[in-house]
């Protein structure tokens, strides 16, 4: 007994597949057209909304042009393939009368599509392979930047050159909780971008401090791990002076998504006065926290520096009103170490809590910035202990003198 | 593939003289099956150390000789000059102050060179660190021969306390030619809590 | 399902085999279904149970989408997005595709071999009942304080180990268990194929479902317990003070990644092969034409296993890798592509010159064909290594991947499910729901994942809960998609009741005309115990 061919109930069955097959040409249609816009939608920077963008660096280029040859080899097999099946489908129906094939089985067709695709393998691997040798030479830099990932933000250390900083996300809190309209660049911006000349090879050494991030530079076509206790490295001779932006590239906890990447090239003159300037900048900073070592602060300026600090690096994890996020960041309202133990309280911020995502903070703010965070958390809040702690006690802990 | 025949029709199974379905012992392949299962546990555990020797004789991720090397008396090769960069880092939370006293080096394969970096520990805790040694590229790790380094043990300082620690290395003249320049880095950590555990363990032995 | 032919059984089951001391009670109620040993009533606990968590998962991934539809953060917080995206993934891999595939080898290996059961039946059971149980304690760690895992499904290290909350460890009790199922699972699957084949179904005759677990099978021996170890490692660096991957210690973090990529391979060819076999069995018999190239399809399937253990760090281009591995793994990946698309060829030649009908199975596997080859091509264009500098660890790999795993995978379970299901309730499930179910799954599918390519290109990342503005647009269709996706998703719920209760046309043994093979000789619905007496395979 023959069961019920289900597609000839209703009469619904031609009317189905033509749908069916519709569909799926204008899907392939409104494909191409998306594809010929590749060259056309370009926005800024050379950077589209669908596609990669060609960068500005020879390997940014070739990458891209690799890219493109992937691209448009894996639509031609598409087509090949899908127009072969769409022609059976519209033409071999039972509801056309088709009766069915014998065939099962063609040791030379099977053969042909095996060798073709290796074939074309070949031709995919040839270019992929000298494109990766050429961008795996980092040798003979004109310059280095040392580039550490923490959680969540970079460091950039140049080898040359007596500069050392932070690099931070600079996008308001505001705009991000939506009480603020977003600006351009944002999650794109940094207060501290990344500055290197152009025409140069410049190479980056990349690290870690805490768990696996990723540093990425579209523009540059460069990603390369930060591993904790690792050095990998990246180089780039970027053509074009401009602004380019990344972001961080491997899960790293809670802001990863929040701790981008901009790198600002400039004319090797304008970056030689740019560096001499950070030079300076350095000098006059060290010479200042020594200045202000001998000073004392009154509770105003330090619980406003403090309120500050505390925004900008403290607020993200601890929260601006001091509650924390329970089993994952410790409160500061209310807590032990903010109402009592102010040796611990400096040290903790100094050096860390090891095994923990509180890091040492020693690097990224001056004695006086640690003092003023540390005397704003033990009266913010209702804490109101009174305490007021000054650089000098900071540099003491610090040297080993409580 | 049951038969040849592409007109099918939906008649019962041939239920012929065949007897009824007797239970198998499956035991031999269950057994063969769970060693297998038990050997791949095993082979997970054994990559630890499989991928120490691999990086070893590869260097892929740039890990040097946990151990003094040898001096082998070597030719110099004075064609040659590669260029090492010397990173030091103290990881977060690492108080001390740690850095290269040479930041660069040109030297010629086979020849031995010394450099020193200094430390300091300014808090008032006595404290015992390990150096994590790193290099890039990763492959040059293979040439680079250290014979006395202070990546090989805990170093401890005491409070307050400041050093100098040598580090003596010659690089392989085996070195690929493509490489000539490559960077060290070491990084510091404080294992202050594991080390005194292990200490412990090593005096109640 | 299968009640009403239990006691026609009975009365056959006491002629045939005589074993007085066997009872055959109609099992009926809670008992039935947790003590079951039955190979069918165990493939419909899996079956229900990767739905349940397939919706679970789903609405997690709704969560996603809702945050992520807009820029800015709106929903939830940073922490609490990165648990969803881990746990969706976990339930997606382990708690919906896996145990949907395990209880299609359930339901159909044994009838397609002619055998009466697995060869374990009370080792079977067990594999299904600790399912439920891992999958409670991973969701109850979504509520300890300080929330659940939030390392995504990948769980790299130091951010798996020092850097994460102690939901750590209930996480890897619940990996465990999972593992152990699956093993178990893989293990019955085995035995049952090597032992239990009835007369003359020798292995070139077996149906390439019964190849492509068989296949499946062994990857799982081999893989399962490297994530096993691999967790372990993880749990006793966190806490137990070991250094496998903590560098300060003498580890290395990327030695993590190699251990976890080495499983983690062959875990996505696991969750594609069993999709290969189930559209090898449903495009021949709505061409009315043998499958083109049976012994090819064999020997390429198991060429595309063999080779999933030597690619396992394309996932990791950008550690660090000297350039000689990294040529070597993108040669080898780009391989794998060979026989895969033989496979596809194979189909699309098993339809050529067929006589075609395309009834709702066949419909999800022709989407299968072309949707899957979409991904896998996008799978190419990732390895290679230059250009993977710029895709890896963007949405472009997140198109990628579901664009494999949900129009690859699951469309092939749902192919499946409508194919056997008028085998399984022994009627025809209500044809109108179907129709909706698939146009509106294909459309809001491709809406949801295609657009991810472009973002990806673009320079979104992935596993963030906001973005940068030139990511809104296409943001907000992909999120549209997925909405609807997931409504899409009601309507089989819907038709899956119906068909439970018994509503629908009754059909015949052959259910499909074109359909070939042992299970389609015996009666639909099928009967409780089948093939006590092995059939005769010519």
């Amino acid at each position: 007994m023959s069961f019920i061919n289900v597609t000839s109930v209703g009469g619904k069955h031609i009317g189905s597949v033509s749908v069916k097959f519709r569909n799926f040409i204008s899907s392939l249609s409104l494909f191409f057209v998306a594809c010929s816009s590749f060259a056309a939608d370009v926005v800024d920077t050379g950077r589209s909304d669908l596609n990669l963008r060609p960068g500005v660096t020879e390997i940014s280029n070739q990458v891209y042009d690799l890219h493109m040859l992937m691209f448009y080899i894996c639509v031609g097999i598409a087509v090949v393939v899908f127009g072969a099946m769409f022609y059976s489908m519209v033409v071999h129906r039972k509801s056309k009368g088709a009766k069915p094939a014998n065939f099962h089985e063609n040791l030379t067709v099977e053969v042909v599509w095996t060798v073709i695709p290796f074939v074309i393998l070949i031709f995919m691997a040839v270019p992929a392979a000298y494109t990766l040798i050429d961008m795996e030479d980092a040798s003979k830099p004109d310059m280095t930047v040392l580039v550490t990932g923490s959680q969540w933000k970079w460091n950039y250390s140049y080898r040359d050159y007596d500069v050392e900083y932070f690099s931070s996300l600079a996008t308001q809190s505001e705009q991000i909780n939506n009480t603020l309209p977003k600006g351009e660049n944002y999650l794109l911006e940094v207060d501290r971008p990344l500055v290197i000349p152009t025409g140069k090879k410049v190479r980056f050494l990349i690290t870690s401090d805490d768990v696996i991030h990723s540093w990425w530079v579209p523009d540059f076509a460069i990603k390369k791990d930060a591993n904790p206790g690792f050095i990998n490295e990246a180089w780039a001779n970027v053509i074009e002076p401009g602004v380019y932006r990344g972001q961080c590239a491997e899960l790293c906890g809670k802001d990863h998504g929040f701790m981008p990447v901009v790198v600002i090239a400039k004319e090797p003159a304008e970056f030689d006065k740019w560096i001499a300037e950070q030079e300076e900048i350095t000098r006059t900073a060290k010479a200042e926290e020594q200045r202000l070592l001998s000073m004392n602060m009154s509770m105003d300026e330090l619980m406003t520096q403090g309120k500050s600090v505390y925004e900008s690096v403290c607020a993200a994890c601890h929260m601006p009103n001091g509650e924390g996020l329970p089993g994952v960041f410790p409160a500061l309202k209310g807590s032990k170490m903010a109402l009592e133990d102010i040796p611990g309280h400096i040290d903790i911020i100094v050096n860390g809590s090891p095994g923990t995502s509180m890091a040492s903070f020693a690097k990224q703010l001056t004695m006086s910035e640690i003092a003023a965070v540390v005397t704003y958390e033990r009266n913010a809040w209702g804490n109101n202990t009174g305490d007021m702690v000054q650089a000098k006690d900071v540099n003491a802990i610090m040297n080993g003198k409580e | 593939m049951l038969n040849d025949e592409t007109n099918k029709t939906t008649e019962q199974v041939e239920q012929s003289s065949q007897p009824a379905y007797v239970q198998q012992d499956h035991s031999k392949t269950v057994n063969k099956i769970l060693l297998l299962v038990g050997g791949m546990f095993c082979f997970a555990f054994a990559l630890v150390p499989l991928y120490d020797v691999f990086c070893a004789v590869t260097g892929i991720n740039g890990k040097t000789n946990t151990e003094a090397a040898v001096y082998e008396a070597v030719d110099v090769d004075e064609t040659r000059t590669i260029t090492v960069d010397f990173i030091a880092r103290t990881n977060s939370g690492m108080p001390w102050e740690f850095t290269a006293q040479t930041k660069k080096v040109d030297v010629h394969p086979g020849k031995m060179t010394e450099v020193a970096f200094y430390v300091r520990n300014p808090t008032g805790r006595d404290i015992i660190a390990q150096a994590v040694p790193s290099v890039t590229p990763g492959t040059a790790s293979l040439y680079l021969n250290k014979t006395e380094c202070f990546c090989f043990q805990h170093q401890p300082l005491k409070a307050g306390e400041e050093a100098i620690m040598p580090m003596v290395f010659y690089i392989d003249p085996q070195l690929p030619e493509n490489i000539t320049f490559f960077t060290l880095q070491y990084t510091l950590y404080d294992i202050t809590e594991s080390a005194q555990e292990d200490a412990v363990e090593v005096v109640m032995n | 399902m299968t009640t009403t032919t239990d006691t026609n059984n009975v009365a056959d089951a006491h002629e045939e085999h005589g074993h007085d001391d066997h009872h055959h009670h109609a099992p009926a109620g809670l008992t039935r279904w947790l003590f079951t040993t039955n190979h069918k009533d165990i493939g419909t606990l899996y079956l229900w149970f990767a739905f349940i968590m397939f919706l679970v998962g789903g609405a997690m991934a709704m969560v996603i989408r809702a945050e992520l539809f807009q820029p800015g953060l709106q929903i939830v917080e940073p922490h609490f997005f990165n648990q969803m995206t881990t746990v969706h993934g976990l339930i997606m891999v382990f708690g919906a595709v896996m145990p949907a595939f395990t209880g299609l080898a359930n339901w159909l290996v044994p009838m397609m071999i002619g055998a009466p059961d697995m060869a374990l039946p009370r080792m079977n059971n067990w594999s299904f009942w600790i399912l439920p149980f891992a999958f409670l304690i991973l969701l109850a760690s979504l509520f300890m304080e300080g929330g659940g895992p939030a390392f995504g499904w990948t769980f790299y290290a130091p951010l798996s180990t020092t850097y994460s909350g102690d939901s750590t460890a209930l996480f890897v009790f619940s990996v465990h268990i999972m593992g152990i199922s699956s093993i178990m699972g893989a293990i019955n699957v085995i035995v049952t194929i090597f032992n239990m084949r009835a007369p003359g179904m020798t292995y070139m005759k077996m149906p390439l479902f019964v190849w492509t677990w068989l296949i499946t099978a062994f990857l799982l021996i081999a893989v399962m317990p490297v994530l096993a170890a691999a967790v372990t490692m993880v749990l006793t660096d966190k806490f137990f003070g070991t250094d496998f991957f903590n560098a300060a210690g003498g580890g290395d973090p990327v030695l993590f990644q190699h251990i976890f990529w080495f499983f983690g391979h062959p875990e996505v060819y696991i969750m594609i092969l069993p999709a290969f076999g189930i559209i090898s069995q449903i495009v021949p018999t709505f061409s009315r034409k043998k499958l083109f190239g049976y012994a090819s399809m064999v020997y390429a399937t198991a060429s595309i296993a063999l080779l999933s253990f030597i690619v396992w760090a394309h996932h990791m281009f950008t550690t660090g890798m000297p350039v000689a591995y990294e040529m070597f793994f993108m040669f080898a990946t780009m391989l794998i592509s060979v026989p895969t698309g033989v496979k596809v060829f194979n189909w699309v030649a098993t339809m050529w010159r067929g006589s075609l009908s395309f009834e709702i199975p066949m419909m999800f596997a022709i989407a299968f064909i072309v949707l899957f080859t979409i991904g896998g091509l996008s799978g190419l264009m990732l390895a290679i290594v230059p250009v993977d500098f710029q895709y890896h660890d963007t949405y472009f790999v997140v198109a990628h991947f579901h664009y494999v795993l949900v129009t690859g995978a699951v469309f092939s379970i749902m192919a499946a499910v409508y194919y056997w299901l008028p085998k399984w309730t022994g009627k025809m499930f209500d044809i109108t729901l179907a129709k909706w179910h698939f146009w509106c799954s294909l459309v809001s599918v491709n809406l949801l994942f295609f657009p991810m390519h472009f973002v990806g290109l673009a320079g979104m990342p992935r596993r963030i809960p906001d973005y940068a503005l030139q990511f809104a647009d296409f943001n907000k269709w992909i999120s549209v998609g997925g909405f609807a996706f997931g409504l899409s998703q009601l309507i089989f719920l819907a038709l899956l009741i119906k068909a439970c209760r018994h509503q629908g046309e009754p059909v015949s043994s052959q259910v499909w005309d074109g359909a070939e093979g042992l299970e389609w000789e015996i009666p639909s619905p099928a009967p409780y115990h089948t093939f006590e007496t092995p059939p005769v395979v010519k």
